[in-house]
């Protein structure tokens, strides 16, 4: 860990970082707030035939096309079954292009003191470190905080590109 | 970087490119001075700027090329092309430092030396570094006033009229070009906006809203407008460097070139300028270099020394034509057939066989190059075949004329703005996707069993369409997407360049104009899409690239030109068809073989001359009962008194008519190639039997000197212009089918509803046909029919119904109605065919 995320510097306040969390299967990831544009639930869905397996479709998100990218997928995990229930997602942005992270459920914002950063342990599997910036040992579980250029960078480790 | 440097350096750019040009022009017009001021006031300000920015190698330089322009400006001396080739050297000095200054912000070290000892060299003053009191009384002039250096305006064009000394300056405003686009992204959101507002108010039907919608509707499309002319730029701004680059390749290869441009006011959208301009430089530079002969090979050949390149732009709807000619030598079409064999383009024998203009073709063909030499100019095997991927990419299509000694001409046809495409909207299984309509040929409902249905051909599936094979490929196939079976639906019949395809779709609803989005970086990858965008109903869609697809079809063993050569058989066969056509010769009232298409004469007679009976002037003869007129078939034909006189009888239903000729040669099948003859409506035109000049006479000419009604529905033939009324509320659409319909030579009455074509069919005009929508709001096309059928007059008047959906539902309902043919909208080609038949149906044996 060399260089520090520029987004968890702009998500500190008074020693604090500043995390969306959202959680995937059972695991609690946080998204530096600086990241993140907005979190929406997701409607219409246009899938793009042939696209990597990660882009689970286009949304228009008030007049903008986002493009939807599944952190299931993403995290190699299998897809959920569907359910009645609405789809949210994160929306961030990279370049001048809005992507939405298809996430199982988002919760409340938190606040980490700085000083409880760790470097990703390795026994998180070479895909999750590969995502991971670093993590945080909250009381009862471990929070992993997502690096977004990583998580968004799907079509240049895949060979999907 | 220092505002005020950024400024000048914006500016100067500018300038410097305004100065490369106007160089140019002042060589060729030396006694021009207002070019010549002209040029002096730009140099000057930058030559003035510079020195208050503190720029001391420009201001050298700027001084140096100014001094000696004075000389010029004085008449002091001559103005020599060494010269100007050193002030042009000059400039390029000058442009290099600007280009490090914007980067660096400050000027590069160096030595300007052997331009500036050259310049004042040339000057006559060597060694002089002082201001030529001259040259500056010379801008002291009241008619050409000296730019005032700290406040100079900012200039809103590059192109400078260089006629009027004092231009009057339109008032503008510098934009960045940022701003801009991001006008546009709003206006695009507030067409789609606006759109979904009237899609939600067709569905509630709420009157309420009806009005403030409409007023919304015209002011956003007024708005679209607005800002899409922002961002137009006359396509001269491509040009610029032209002159400047044609006057460097004349040099270069010893040819005294004329550049001559026409139409550089014609507008465009900057991102297809930024397409085109790579591709046009290419061409004129292959102009010059291969096109154009050296002089002395002109001389030989009696052409003038000098060479003209000459390049038009022009409008056409909504596409902008640019053609690029030389009066050279014209394409070498052996050598590019030699070429095209031992490169093993394609079969040898192939090859031999196909005709100039499909040769000519080859030169788009991948590292295809002719030179003999490779020389500095061109030949470096970046080539056509780079230029004409490019201008594909924009939707564009390139094509050659050339003929040998004559020259050659490229013709490349673009759309005006990438930016809204109108695109019909299909579907495979529950998705929808946009198709661009540039690339839409036409579109055929095909169903097992019926007349139009998807064969196999080696397995792989085609479509007969017009007796021409058309290679198939399911779109659900291609995005590996569950669709229909693969024989039921819709083929929308693509062409990319020379290459025709169909692709199978489930179902297919409207015609809209969409804003086009970029694709994610993510998704830019895939070939078949080449951007999305939001419909009407808030839904995105993918927008398919007929370039992608058909590179698919490649990919998934469709082999194209398999098909292709497939097809070429399949036309050889109909030329075959055509060749074998029974003609029946004769000689009428002179030497001269005369023919007629066998197929049209009911019979031949020979009749006793004493049977001939006259009315009148007018001859005729008791035939099977009934008097049938006579009628010569050369005025200069004597009727025979005695003897036996043969006849050509043409009839029709009840009618017929006896055609009066001397004697009837032969039967022969020949090939039919004809040649029209002008002022001659009593021919179809002149053709060779049997190595004979022979005129092939027409029918339509005769038949009303028999009976004057026979052809009373349709226009006197000899006056063969019929009137089309044209009847589509879209504004669009008129536009668009108008100048097509003119070009096949209708004349044409304009509607754009139902009760103004029924005002203009109730007032006295003749009308021949009704071309007319059949989705419009209020009367539609069907409303029109019932009326027209309901009215005695008009009751037999052929219709034809277009319609962007074609539904079952609606075929069905077309064909109730007699004398209506069903055209698909956008089917020009099915549209001139339906017009040809339905009227021809008149002319010949209706």
């Amino acid at each position: 860990m060399s260089a520090i995320d520029p987004a968890i510097i702009a998500s500190t306040v008074d020693d604090a970082i500043q995390y969306v969390t959202v959680t995937v299967g059972e695991q609690l990831f946080g998204i530096p707030i600086a990241r993140v544009r907005d979190v929406f639930v997701v409607g219409a869905l246009t899938p793009v035939p042939l696209a990597p397996p990660e882009v689970q479709g286009l949304v228009n998100l008030r007049g903008r096309v986002v493009t939807a990218v599944c952190m299931r997928r993403r995290l190699g995990l299998p897809a959920l079954e569907p359910t009645s229930g609405s789809v949210m997602a994160v929306g961030l942005e990279q370049g001048d292009e809005s992507f939405g992270l298809i996430v199982d459920g988002v919760g409340e914002v938190m606040r980490v003191p700085v000083d409880t950063r760790e470097p990703t342990p390795p026994h998180l599997g070479s895909r999750w470190a590969s995502l991971a910036s670093h993590i945080h040992r909250l009381e009862d579980r471990l929070l992993i905080v997502l690096d977004v250029d990583a998580v968004l960078a799907f079509d240049n480790d895949g060979g999907a590109g | 970087m220092d505002e005020l440097l950024r400024e000048f350096l914006t500016e100067t750019s500018e300038y410097l490119d305004t100065v490369d040009v106007e160089l140019v022009r002042f060589e060729r017009n030396p006694n021009d001075t207002a070019i010549l001021r002209n040029i002096f006031r730009l140099v000057h300000t930058i030559k003035g700027t510079c020195g208050f920015l503190g720029l001391p190698r420009l201001e050298a330089l700027a001084h140096a090329a100014e001094t000696l322009m004075g000389r010029f400006r004085d008449g002091e001396q001559p103005v020599t092309s060494r010269d100007v080739t050193l002030i042009l050297a000059t400039i390029d000095r000058i442009k290099h430092i600007i280009t490090e200054l914007e980067r660096t912000s400050v000027e590069p070290p160096g030595q300007d030396d052997d331009l500036i000892l050259r310049l004042e060299r040339s000057s006559g003053g060597a060694g002089r570094r002082e201001i030529d009191p001259a040259i500056l009384a010379a801008f002291d002039e009241p008619e050409a006033p000296p730019p005032v250096q700290e406040a100079a305006p900012p200039r809103g064009g590059t192109v400078t009229d260089a006629v009027d000394p004092a231009p009057a300056r339109q008032q503008t405003i510098r934009v960045a070009v940022n701003t801009l686009e991001h006008l546009m992204t709003m206006v695009s959101e507030l067409v789609l906006t606006r759109n979904q507002l009237l899609d939600i108010a067709r569905r509630h039907e709420d009157n309420r809203f009806s009005v403030p919608l409409q007023r919304l509707s015209h002011v956003t499309a007024e708005l679209q407008e607005s800002v899409m002319k922002t961002r137009m730029q006359p396509i001269g701004t491509a040009w610029q460097k032209l002159p400047r680059l044609v006057r460097d390749l004349s040099d270069e290869l010893g040819k005294p070139i004329d550049l001559v441009m026409r139409g550089a006011d014609t507008e465009l959208d900057r991102q297809v300028l930024d397409i085109i301009k790579d591709p046009l430089t290419h061409m004129v530079r292959n102009a010059a270099d291969h096109g154009l002969e050296s002089p002395a090979e002109r001389r030989a050949l009696g052409k003038p020394e000098r060479g003209t390149i000459r390049l038009g732009a022009y409008h056409e709807g909504g596409t902008i034509t640019i053609e690029i000619a030389d009066d050279g030598r014209g394409l070498d079409i052996p050598a590019i057939r030699a070429k095209a064999i031992a490169r093993g383009l394609a079969p040898a024998a192939e090859i031999e066989r196909m005709s100039d203009a499909q040769v000519a073709k080859f030169i788009f063909h991948p590292g295809f190059s002719t030179a003999e030499t490779v020389t500095a100019v061109s030949g470096r095997g970046v080539g056509m075949d780079v230029v004409k991927t490019n201008i594909e990419l924009i939707g564009g299509v390139i094509d050659i004329h050339s003929e040998p000694g004559r020259g050659t001409v490229f013709t490349v046809k673009i759309p005006l703005t990438l930016a809204i495409i109108a695109a019909l909207i299909v579907s495979v299984g529950d998705q929808r996707f946009a198709i661009p309509q540039m690339a839409v040929l036409e579109l055929v409902r095909v169903r097992p069993g019926s007349e139009q249905r998807i064969e196999t051909v080696n397995g792989a599936p085609v479509l007969r369409l017009r007796e021409r094979l058309l290679p198939v490929m399911s779109l659900a196939r291609i995005l590996e997407r569950p669709g229909a079976a693969g024989d039921d639906g819709f083929i929308v019949v693509l062409q990319v360049g020379r290459q025709r395809f169909g692709l199978l779709v489930d179902g297919v609803f409207h015609t809209e104009e969409i804003v086009v989005k970029p694709m994610s970086r993510k998704l830019r990858h895939l070939q078949v899409f080449s951007g999305n965008t939001i419909l009407g109903d808030g839904a995105v869609v993918l927008i398919i690239d007929p370039n992608g697809i058909s590179r698919a079809l490649g990919a998934h063993g469709v082999d194209a030109a398999a098909f292709d050569d497939a097809m070429a058989e399949m036309e050889d066969e109909r030329e075959e068809e055509i060749e074998s056509t029974s003609l029946l010769v004769f000689r009428a009232g002179g030497p001269g073989q005369k023919a007629v298409q066998l197929s049209l004469v009911t019979r031949l007679e020979e009749i006793d001359a004493s049977r001939i009976e006259w009315i009148g002037d007018r001859p005729f003869v008791q035939y099977r009962g009934r008097l049938m007129p006579l009628v010569p078939a050369s005025e200069k034909l004597a009727i025979r008194k005695e003897g036996t006189q043969p006849i050509l009888i043409f009839s029709d239903a009840d009618r017929a008519m006896g055609l009066i000729v001397d004697d009837i040669v032969d039967i022969v099948d020949e090939r039919l190639v004809i040649d029209p003859v002008p002022q001659r409506p009593d021919l179809v035109g002149s053709t060779v039997v049997r190595g004979q000049a022979t005129e092939l006479i027409n029918v339509a000419h005769f038949l009303p000197l028999a009976h004057e009604d026979w052809l009373c529905r349709a226009a006197v033939p000899s006056a063969p212009i019929r009137t089309v009324l044209l009847v589509d509320d879209s504004d669009f659409f008129r536009g668009m089918l108008a100048p097509v319909l003119r070009a096949a030579g209708y004349r044409l009455v304009l509607a754009a509803s139902v009760d103004e074509a029924l005002d203009v069919l109730g007032s006295q005009r003749v009308i021949d046909v009704v071309v007319s929508d059949i989705e419009m709001p209020g009367k539609t096309g069907f409303d029109l029919i019932e009326s027209l059928r309901a009215d005695q007059r008009t009751q037999h008047l052929p219709v034809i119904a277009l319609s962007s959906y074609i539904s079952p539902a609606i075929v069905e309902r077309a064909r109730r109605y007699s004398g209506v043919e069903f055209v698909a909208k956008f089917d020009r080609g099915g549209l001139l065919a339906a017009l040809a038949a339905t009227l021809d149906g008149y002319g010949e044996a209706a």
